[in-house]
């Protein structure tokens, strides 16, 4: 447990206390402060505050995943309303199974849950290092098979 | 002030409009898994564009916060409820409809 | 009224969904409309800050988007296995 780790859980708990209550008198925030310790002493004692609960050393690397999965996002819901609103609904589901790279359960879940994220492929299940994948369309189902979010993931979890 | 006015009303109306696209894909789509797809759509794109004109509306203030952490939540626990449903609809016995080898559409609605 | 459009699109995404939800077939669908019906929710509430001039509703905005996720997977959980109690636990060990 590095010292690190509880001081960025306080200040998290406690910035989000201060933006819950808005109320920035002295006796109030002290008390935020005791809640924000109280809990961070609950999760010592659980022992739920690893690298899995609170993971800080992924920060800077979301710098640059967020931005491109955003891009994609955007790119893919744009796809997924097009295929809507066109009267001939021009899909073709798709299910694919494929690898996952990352070493961690943290990478893993990473990668399933961007691939959720992204409107037109949905993680339907993991075992082992592998993730079964529902695309709405054939080159949706393609566009995961090439592994460039893959690649990413493994790079923003940083161990390779 | 009138521009950023036009600014949010261009970003919610636009996040609406995918909202209601999200809506019509669930009717349209033939089964449970492609109903799946249109409706993180309005998870994505609706709900993102709608906070991001509502956080232009109300500058810097704390109101503001609570609308990114807002989006945040809407951000890491959608995929996860999609992922729990999607995984429970698979362990359940529900058929996914698949496109045949040549590329044709299943057109039939169950 | 710079919100009107998006309220009516809200609206009109809450009817649509609550046709789905009646409509099923399975029980997931529903629960999928429930979800939808959700998240447009959060989105009323939230621009009902700015029409009411009360800044309250966004905070009742948090709450249903956590009741909303806990109660998806609380369904979920609840069709997959018959039980609320059940430990569940991850596909490796199911398998």
């Amino acid at each position: 447990m590095s010292p690190y780790r509880s001081i960025s859980v306080i200040a998290t708990l406690f910035l989000f206390w201060v933006v819950m209550s808005g109320f920035f008198t002295p006796f109030l925030l002290t008390m935020g402060l005791l809640s924000a310790g109280a809990v961070l002493w609950f999760a010592h004692r659980m022992d739920v505050m690893d690298h899995e609960g609170h993971p800080i050393h992924l920060g800077k690397n979301a710098f640059t995943y967020w931005p491109w999965l955003l891009k994609e996002i955007v790119k893919s819901a744009w796809e997924v309303s097009r295929i809507i609103v066109n009267p001939a609904l021009p899909i073709s589901p798709t299910m694919l199974r494929v690898k996952t790279t990352q070493k961690t359960p943290v990478g893993q879940v990473t990668y399933a849950n961007s691939i959720t994220l992204t409107p037109g492929t949905i993680s339907v299940a993991i075992a082992g290092d592998e993730i079964l994948v529902h695309a709405l369309t054939r080159e949706g189902a393609q566009g995961v098979a090439d592994g460039d979010m893959d690649r990413r993931v493994t790079a923003f979890e940083g161990l390779s | 002030m009138i521009v950023l006015d036009i600014l949010t009303w261009l970003l919610v109306t636009a996040g609406g409009v995918f909202c209601v696209i999200g809506a019509v894909g669930m009717l349209r789509m033939p089964d449970f898994f492609t109903r799946m797809h249109a409706a993180s759509v309005i998870d994505t794109l609706g709900a993102g564009l709608i906070i991001v004109g509502l956080i232009l509306q109300s500058g810097f203030t704390l109101a503001s916060l609570k609308l990114i952490i807002l989006g945040l939540l809407i951000f890491f626990t959608s995929p996860t409820a999609s992922h729990a449903l999607a995984n429970a609809a698979l362990e359940r016995g529900a058929e996914p409809l698949l496109a045949d080898e040549e590329g044709e559409t299943p057109s039939s609605p169950r | 009224m710079i919100y009107g459009a998006v309220v009516l699109a809200l609206l009109v995404t809450l009817t649509l969904a609550l046709v789905r939800a009646f409509q099923g077939p399975t029980v997931f669908d529903r629960a999928l409309a429930g979800n939808a019906v959700g998240t447009a929710t959060m989105m009323l509430l939230a621009i009902f800050q700015f029409i009411s001039g009360r800044p309250e509703f966004v905070d009742l905005a948090l709450v249903y988007g956590f009741l909303n996720v806990i109660g998806t997977i609380a369904l979920q959980k609840f069709f997959r296995y018959g039980d609320l109690g059940e430990p569940g636990g991850t596909e490796g060990e199911r398998r």
